[in-house]
C-alpha cells in the first residue's frame, strides 16, 4: 500500500469488492456490539484511513502471537487490513536487522510522535537486563522509551497482558506484563495464547475508525470480545446443563461429544471469543476438537493446578495432610477426655471427703 | 494469587484440617468420657438390636406429639433431603469430593439440583423466620442456632447465585461460594452442626442405656 493511498482504495486495488468490504464492516461492528446504525460509519471511517504507523516490540514470546496473526487464512479482508497498516518496526517480520532496524523505529517515533499505535507481544523480564535484549537495548529500556511517544498500547498475548508463561512459577526473569511498567497510556489488552486474529484486526479496525480505545474489561481487554466466558458461549453447554460429562479423552461421552468440564475444561472461568469466532477461518477452537479450554487468555493460566484438574476440586496439597488432622484431633480427644476424668475423679474424691 | 486459588487452595486446606481436626476431637471426646459403673443388675442384655431400635424410632414423630410436630417434621425431612441432593448429586459437587476422597459417583442433571437447592434454601428460610418470630423457639434459641442456620444457608445461596452467574463475574462468585462453605467447615466442630456426627452415636447410645433398663424408647 502506498503511503498516499487510503484503505479503501488499496482494498479496491486488491480486488475486495465493496461489497465484501461492507460485509467485513457488517461483522466488525457486530463483533464489537456496535448497533447496526454504525457500521456506515465503521465503512467510512476505514475506508478514508491512512495508514496509521505501527511499531511492533517482541520480548520474551514464542513468537505465537506473531504467527497467530500473519497466518490467518490469507488473504481475507482482516489480513488486508493488517497489511495496511504501516507496520514500520516489527523485528521479527523485518528484512533489517541491527542499526538499521532500530533506526527505522527511531523514524517512525519522530515522524509519528503521538500517533502511533505500539503493538506489545512478550512479557518483560525485569531480574536482570541481561535477559532479553534487541540490538542491546534491554526490553525494559526499549518499552518505555517507545511508549513515551505512543498513543495507545496494544498488548498482544498473554504475556505482554499478564505475564504470561514467562511469568509462570517461579518467574525465574522477573517477568511482567506492559501495564505493570507503562502507566499513562490507554493500554489494549489482547490476551490468548495465542489471541484470535480476527480480535486484533477488530482492535486495530475500531482505533482507526473511531480514533478511541473500545470499551475494556476490568482486566483492560476488549469487552466486546472478552465479555463472555467461553463456557457461556460453548456448544457443549448444554451437556453440562444436563449433567452428562465425558470421564475421559477416549470415552463414550467424549464420543458424544459432552462437556468436557471433568476433564478440566476452564471455560467457566476464561473470557475469550474461541466459541463464537473459533480459529482457521471459522473451522473450530481447542473444545470442539475434543479438548478443554486452557483458560490462556488469563492472568496465571499456566498456575492455577493442572489443565487436567476441574474448576470445582481443590487445589491443596496431600491428603496426608488430613491424616496429620485427624491424628491431632485424636490427641486433642483423647487429653480432653482424660483432663475431664480426672477432673471428675478430683471431684468425686473430694465429696467422699466431705461425706465422711 | 486470585481469590479463586486462595478459596480452592489454602482456605480449602486450612478449613479441612480444622473439621477433621474437631470432629475427630469432639468425637473422640465423648466416646472417652467416663460413665459411672452400672451396678444395677440389666433387665436385659441390651445391645445393637437396642441401639438400632432407638435410631429407628427417634426418627418417626411420637404419636403423641405428632399433631403439633408435624410441621417441623416434614419440613425437617425435605430440607435434609433437598441438602443431600444438592451436596451429593450436582457434578461440580462430586468432583470437589472426588479431589479430597479420593473417589466420585454418578450426577443428576442441573435442573434436579438447581430445584433441591432451591427447595432447600426456601425451607432454611422459612425455618429461620419461625425460630426469629415464634415466642417458644425464640426463647430456645441462642446464637449457635442462628450461626449454625445462617452459615448452612451461605453456601446454599452463594451456589444458587454463582450458578446464576448473578452479581459479578463467575471466577468471584464461585470463590465466595467456596469460601462460604469453607466457613461452614470452620464452625462445623463447634457448633450444633455437629449433630451430623452426633445424632446416630447418641441415640445408639440412649437406645442400649435404655434397654438394659427394660425402657422401651
Amino acid at each position: 500500500m502506498r503511503k498516499d493511498q487510503n484503505l479503501g482504495e488499496y482494498l479496491r486495488a486488491q480486488g475486495v469488492s465493496r461489497r465484501g468490504f461492507l460485509k467485513f464492516c457488517s461483522a466488525t461492528a457486530s463483533l464489537m456490539a456496535l448497533p447496526p446504525s454504525a457500521v456506515a460509519q465503521v465503512a467510512e471511517a476505514l475506508a478514508s484511513a491512512r495508514r496509521p504507523s505501527v511499531i511492533w516490540l517482541s520480548f520474551q514470546e514464542c513468537t505465537g502471537c506473531t504467527e497467530s496473526l500473519t497466518r490467518s487464512h490469507a488473504p481475507t479482508v482482516e489480513s488486508l487490513i493488517f497489511d495496511a497498516i504501516s507496520l514500520d518496526y516489527h523485528h521479527t517480520l523485518q528484512a533489517a536487522a541491527g542499526e538499521g532496524a532500530e533506526n527505522a523505529r527511531m523514524a517512525a517515533m519522530e515522524e509519528n510522535d503521538g500517533e502511533y499505535l505500539l503493538v506489545v507481544d512478550g512479557s518483560i523480564p525485569t531480574g536482570n537486563p541481561g535477559f532479553s535484549t534487541i540490538a542491546g537495548i534491554s526490553n525494559l529500556d526499549m518499552l518505555k522509551e517507545t511508549a513515551r511517544g505512543a498513543a495507545a498500547v496494544i498488548a498482544v498475548g498473554t504475556c505482554a497482558a499478564f505475564g504470561g508463561i514467562p511469568q509462570a512459577f517461579p518467574n525465574p526473569t522477573g517477568a511482567v506484563s506492559v501495564s505493570d511498567i507503562i502507566t499513562d497510556k490507554p493500554i489494549i489488552n489482547v490476551s490468548g495464547c495465542p489471541p484470535i486474529p480476527v480480535v486484533i484486526t477488530g482492535v486495530l479496525a475500531h482505533f482507526l475508525t473511531f480514533g478511541t480505545i473500545p470499551d475494556l474489561d476490568p482486566l483492560g481487554r476488549p469487552t466486546a470480545f472478552f465479555g463472555q466466558t467461553i463456557h457461556d458461549r460453548c456448544y457443549r453447554r448444554p451437556f453440562y446443563e444436563r449433567g452428562e460429562f465425558a470421564h475421559t479423552f477416549d470415552d463414550e461421552g467424549a464420543r458424544k461429544g459432552w462437556c468436557l468440564y471433568e476433564l478440566g475444561c476452564k471455560g467457566p472461568t476464561s473470557y475469550n471469543a474461541c466459541a463464537t469466532l473459533k480459529w482457521n477461518e471459522g473451522t473450530s477452537f481447542p473444545i470442539g476438537s475434543g479438548h478443554g479450554c486452557l483458560g490462556c487468555s488469563e492472568p496465571g493460566f499456566w498456575d492455577h493446578g493442572s489443565f487436567y484438574k476441574p474448576i470445582s476440586a481443590g487445589l491443596w496439597g496431600p491428603r496426608e495432610t488430613l491424616l496429620g488432622a485427624a491424628a491431632a484431633g485424636a490427641a486433642l480427644g483423647i487429653g480432653s477426655a482424660m483432663a475431664a476424668r480426672a477432673r471428675k475423679n478430683k471431684a468425686l474424691k473430694e465429696a467422699e471427703a466431705d461425706s465422711s | 494469587m486470585t481469590l479463586l486459588d486462595f478459596a480452592r487452595g489454602p482456605a480449602l486446606q486450612w478449613s479441612l484440617i480444622i473439621l477433621v481436626a474437631g470432629i475427630v476431637w469432639r468425637v473422640l471426646g465423648a466416646i472417652l468420657l467416663s460413665t459411672r459403673k452400672d451396678l444395677s443388675t440389666p433387665r436385659r442384655k441390651s445391645g445393637l438390636k437396642d441401639g438400632m431400635g432407638t435410631i429407628a424410632s427417634r426418627s418417626l414423630p411420637a404419636s403423641a406429639f405428632e399433631k403439633r410436630i408435624r410441621f417441623q417434621h416434614i419440613t425437617g425431612y425435605a430440607w435434609h433431603l433437598a441438602l443431600f441432593v444438592t451436596v451429593l448429586f450436582f457434578g461440580p459437587h462430586i468432583l470437589f469430593f472426588e479431589s479430597i476422597l479420593g473417589f466420585g459417583w454418578p450426577n443428576l442433571p442441573n435442573g434436579v439440583v438447581l430445584f433441591a437447592g432451591a427447595i432447600a434454601l426456601a425451607i432454611l428460610i422459612a425455618l429461620l423466620i419461625r425460630r426469629a418470630t415464634n415466642p417458644v423457639q425464640k426463647l430456645i434459641s441462642n446464637a449457635d442456632d442462628y450461626i449454625s442456620v445462617i452459615i448452612v444457608m451461605l453456601p446454599l445461596l452463594t451456589g444458587i447465585i454463582a450458578f446464576a452467574h448473578i452479581g459479578a463475574r463467575y471466577e468471584t462468585l464461585l470463590a465466595i461460594h467456596l469460601l462460604s462453605i469453607e466457613a461452614m467447615f470452620i464452625w462445623f466442630p463447634f457448633g450444633k452442626l455437629m449433630h451430623t456426627a452426633m445424632t446416630f452415636p447418641s441415640r445408639f447410645q440412649a437406645g442400649t442405656s435404655f434397654g438394659r433398663r427394660g425402657i422401651k424408647a
